[in-house]
Order: C-alpha cells, then structure tokens, then sequence
C-alpha cells in the first residue's frame, strides 16, 4: 500500500508512452518462455533419445533428437549390467511404505491438533513445528548411531522407520482438518457419537485430498532420495534405483553411456507418472508451505 | 482446500435436534475419550520426531564434544573438535564454497523464477500457460543423483552437447568440470536447473493472489511494464519473495548430490560442501565427534541466516 501511495503521483505518463517503454511484447514473452522451457526439457529428451541409440551413437554431435537406428539394446545392458528388478522392487517398497506410514501418522496427528481437546497441546504442536526446520544432513550421524544400535542400518526398515514422522505433513494436514466446517462434528456429537466415531465416520472420509497431497509429496523426495541410503545401504542387494545407478554410472566410466541413460530413464518412470496423475496435489503440496523436505 | 463435496442440507437438519441434554451429561465422558484418543493419535508422530530428530539434535551437539571412532569408547574432548574444524583447512574451504553456492543459486534461481512467472502472466492461450508451468516445475519430480550423472555427460568437455551448442555461436570449450570457477559453475547450473521451478511455482501463486483492482489502479495512473512491475507487483510480492528466499538459502546450504556425483568436490576442494565434508569425516574416516561440530556449526549457520533474513525482512516485507 505504502509502495502505491508513493508511486501515484510521480507516475504522469501518457498511456501510449507508457505502452512503448512495456519491456517484452507478449509474442516476445512466449518466444523467451518457450526457449527456457526447451532448455528445461532437453536434457531430459536428449536422455531419452541417447538411451535409444546405439553406444556408438551416443556420442554423436549434433545430438539425433529422433534416432537414425532406434535400439533397445541399452535398455537389455542396463538388465544385465545391474539388478534392476531389485533395485526397483526396493525402492518400491521403501516409497510406497514411507508414503502410506506418512500419510497415517500424519492423518491421525494432525486431526488431533485440529480438532481433539488435551492438555500440552501448544507446545506439542511447538515442536512439530520446529523440527521442520531440522535439516536432515545435520542430524544424520545420530540417526546412524541410533539405528546402529536398533540394529537396523544396512536394513530397508532403516530406511523407512524414521521417515514416518512428518513435520509438514502433520502440519498440513491439521490446516486441512481446521478447514473443515466444526458443525459437523458437533451434530455428529448430538447424535451420540464418541470422539473415535466423529472421526472414523464424519472427518476421514473428508481428508482423501489433503492426503493425496502428503503421500504424493512423501513418494516424490523418497523415490529420488540418494543421501540416506547413500549412508546406511552398504550392501548392494539394499541399494535403491538412484543409489544404484550411480554407481552404475562409477562402474561403467563413460563408455556405456546408452546404458547408464537407459537406467535414469527407467527410474523416470514412475516419477513422471506421478507428475502425471498427481500434478495438481504436487503443486499445491509445493506450494502450500514451501518446505517439502 | 474448501470442502465443497459436504452437502449443505446436512448440517442444519442435524442441529435442530433439542441439544441441552446430552451436552450436559456427556462432557467429562467426552473429554476423557478424547484426551485417549488424542495420546493415541499422536503417539507415533510425537515418538518418531523424538527418537529421530530431537535426540539426534541433541546428540550431535554432544558428540561434538567427544572424540570417537565407533571402534575405540568416546573421550571426552571439549572444544578440541571445533577447534580442529576452525584450523582445518577442508572445513574452512567448505563453509567458503557453500555460502558461495547459496549465493550464486539462490540470486540465479528466484531471478529466473521471478522472470518466468511475470512473463506466464503475458496473454496467451490456457493450454500454451499449463504447458510452460508443467515444462518448467518438471525438474523437481527427478532424482538430483540420477540427473547429475545425465549433466556429467552433458557438461564434457570434450563430448558434452554443452560444449557444442555454444560451439554454435563461437565460444570456445570450456572444461565444465575440470577447471575451479568452471567447476562451480556447473554445480550451480545444473542445481538451479532442477530447482527453480520449486520459486517458480511460489511467484505463480503470488502473483495470482494479488488483487487484479490494484494492477488497474495502478495502469489508470500510467505505470506499466517494469515500472509496474517494481512499484506495485515486487512489494506486493514480497511475502512470497521471503518464503522463497528462506527455502531457498535453506536448501542451497546443504547441497550435497549435484558436487557428489558430477565432480566428487573437486577439482582440488573447489566444490566440496559442508555436507560433504560431514558425510566424509563421520562415514568414511570415522570421525564421529568432528563430523558432529561440522554438522551443529552447519545447523547454526542455518539458523543465523534464517534469523537474519526475518529481521531483515522487516524492513522489506510490506502485508497488503
């Protein structure tokens, strides 16, 4: 407001000077958007046609957008180069599990801090809050020594046990909780029904949408999580798909390149289906709060 | 998050019910069922953020203090191991290249966000606006570990598709990720790349929230084009601007797999990072206590910024 009231009175242009000092025409503003929106997208297309061509293709410049000789070949390399099939089924599991435990805990917490009475609850949800702002790197050699001594380092469960907790999520889904209408629950009191009542039968059934947001959410930094099983996989029979093509990546140098792009576009693929299907609980998950790890 | 799908006829008809009796009998009933159901609820959540981050928050600030290997027990060490991370030259190296990655990132990505969102504001068909706005948030769906090795393959010197489009128009071949400022460089672009699409969609947002009556206003008195953009839309921005730019120091000050896997740190130490650092000293030299000072020094640094950033913002920030 205080920016409007100081601008108004220096501002005497005539509206056709003002039209000619506008910066970017609007054909001028599509054309630089669909050049940075190339450049966002190449590396991605160049990773789908170098993994279709021939090894000895891929290091052809100009880059063929459309292979000349389209092959599999690098996709059955990948096969036989690494165990995709367990690599695949290890980070299916880990996600899959990490996103319906997050979706739990944080469903059940966040309707208690929405709408559940109980003593401490302000400094509880204090400090659900601060530990959101808990970087992960910074307490990751304690997480270790933890599950070290649970036994449970170089194990899948390892992987997955902590993350059940989520700050954000619980965070949003009592925002989602809150802004459902009260009356509800209160007829639903009327009616007889205990508090477990009100929730399993008048307020869960609402919450699909929110949680679709914390499970796409928790599916999307799992699946391309690398710095934890970086550091508690030691064996290669737990390593997850971006563990595993790395070192893929290590083992094969830059002569298999066809190989190790056919892999990145292997492990692509359920991520893209989920910005498929799950855009729009993405982008409001992203954008609800802005903090999404 | 409006719930639309609840019929409105619902709850009306359910409170002209006669409400005294039950509300008077039930409510010490209630509570307690609801205090249970309560501990209930938030056992798993209030355990797992206790076992797995408050401990740990604790714990690091403990064992920084001590000197341990796993193997041997812990000494006690005091302030030995800051007092090596304030000597050691590694660290110092990796606290300078941070802030200088956080910097470089940070200003690269919010100034592309921010020139994107303003220009998706340009007319233009619906499907041409959802088109750019998929295109451009894309990144953020792909693993930072999997697209840093796809960049190393790009950014070759020698082969790189890099090296050749700007061979195009002339430029010399650069090596990318063999020489120091190049080094850093890279690691910015390809970390910017993948980001700035988180920013992008925060300024979309922002921008849709600001009243359209204000940019008529504001036209009717003859501002326009950067004009209007620096007068009106940034202040009016700003809140935005402060959720990205907090996020955004947040996330750049524990960069960690763009340097791993596209130069392993180098060349030399040019684009080694504290986190780095932390995951070598405790994972590979087994340097609990040390990695430990590195990791609270790292998490105050945080803290700081952020801290800074909110007083600073109170200048800057204008709430409509």
């Amino acid at each position: 407001m205080s920016a409007m009231s100081q601008a108004t009175p220096t501002l005497k242009v005539t509206p056709t000077l003002s039209r000619v000092r506008h910066p970017l025409a609007p054909w001028t503003r599509i054309a630089v958007l669909t050049v940075c929106a190339l450049l966002t997208l190449g590396p991605v297309i160049w990773t789908v046609s170098t993994s279709l061509r021939t090894p000895a293709q891929s290091f052809d410049l100009p880059p063929q957008i459309i292979p000349t000789h389209p092959t599999t070949a690098a996709y059955r390399g990948v096969f036989d180069q690494i165990d995709v099939w367990l690599l695949a089924l290890n980070s299916t599991l880990v996600t899959a599990l990490i996103a319906v435990g997050q979706m739990i805990t944080a469903g059940l917490a966040g309707y208690a801090f929405a709408r559940l009475e109980f003593r401490f609850k302000k400094p509880l949800f204090g400090l659900v809050l601060a530990t959101m702002m808990v970087p992960l790197q910074v307490t990751i050699v304690p997480v270790f020594l933890v599950l070290k001594s649970m036994g449970l380092t170089d194990t899948l469960l390892g992987l997955i046990l902590p993350a059940f907790p989520t700050a954000f999520g619980t965070f949003l889904m009592r925002q989602y909780f809150l802004g459902m209408p009260k009356d509800l629950g209160e007829a639903a009191m009327l009616d007889g029904a205990g508090p477990w009542r009100i929730f399993r039968s008048v307020y869960a059934p609402l919450a699909a949408p929110g949680l679709a947001i914390v499970g796409v959410l928790a599916f999307n930094y799992h699946w391309n999580e690398f710095f934890r099983p970086l550091i508690l996989e030691t064996s290669s029979q737990n390593y997850t798909l971006p563990l595993g093509l790395v070192s893929l990546q290590g083992n094969l140098g830059t002569g298999s390149i066809s190989v190790v792009l056919a892999g990145v576009v292997l492990s692509m693929l359920p991520a893209l289906a989920v910005f498929v299907v799950g855009q729009r609980p993405l982008r409001e998950g992203i954008t609800s709060a802005g903090v999404n790890r | 998050m409006t719930n639309t799908q609840i019929p409105n006829s619902q709850a009306p008809a359910v409170r002209s019910r006669p409400a005294a009796p039950p509300a008077a009998v039930r409510p010490s009933v209630r509570d307690r069922g609801s205090r249970l159901l309560a501990a209930l609820f938030l056992a798993p959540t209030v355990v797992g953020i206790v076992v797995f981050t408050v401990v740990p928050i604790v714990g690091s600030v403990v064992l920084s203090l001590f000197h341990w290997n796993v193997i041997d027990p812990p000494r006690f060490a005091g302030g030995a191991n800051y007092r090596t991370t304030f000597t050691d030259s590694t660290v110092l190296v990796s606290f300078r290249n941070t802030l200088v990655f956080m910097v470089l990132a940070v200003a690269l990505q919010l100034l592309i966000a921010l020139s994107l969102a303003l220009a998706l504001n340009a007319r233009m068909p619906g499907w041409l606006r959802s088109l750019f706005r998929s295109a451009f948030f894309f990144p953020l769906v792909l693993s930072a570990a999997s697209i840093s090795v796809v960049m190393k393959y790009l950014f070759n010197q020698d082969f790189g598709v890099v090296n050749w489009l700007i061979g195009l128009v002339g430029v010399a071949p650069v090596p990318w990720l063999t020489s120091e400022h190049a080094a850093m460089a890279t690691v910015v672009l390809v970390y910017v790349w993948q980001q700035f699409g988180f920013s992008f969609l925060l300024f979309v947002g922002g921008l849709n929230n600001i009243p359209k009556e204000i940019h008529e206003a504001a036209a009717l008195d003859g501002a326009t084009g950067l004009r209007k953009h620096l007068g009106v839309t940034l202040p009016l921005l700003s809140p935005t601007l402060l959720v990205a730019s907090v996020v955004g120091i947040i996330n750049a000050l524990q960069v960690f797999e763009q340097p791993y896997v596209l130069t392993d740190g180098g060349p030399g130490d040019a684009t080694l990072t504290v986190v780095m650092v932390i995951y070598e000293r405790a994972f590979e030299q087994l340097d609990f206590g040390e990695a430990s000072a590195v990791g609270t020094l790292l998490f105050a640094l945080i803290m700081a910024v952020t801290a800074l950033q909110f007083r600073l913002s109170r200048r800057f920030v204008h709430y409509q």
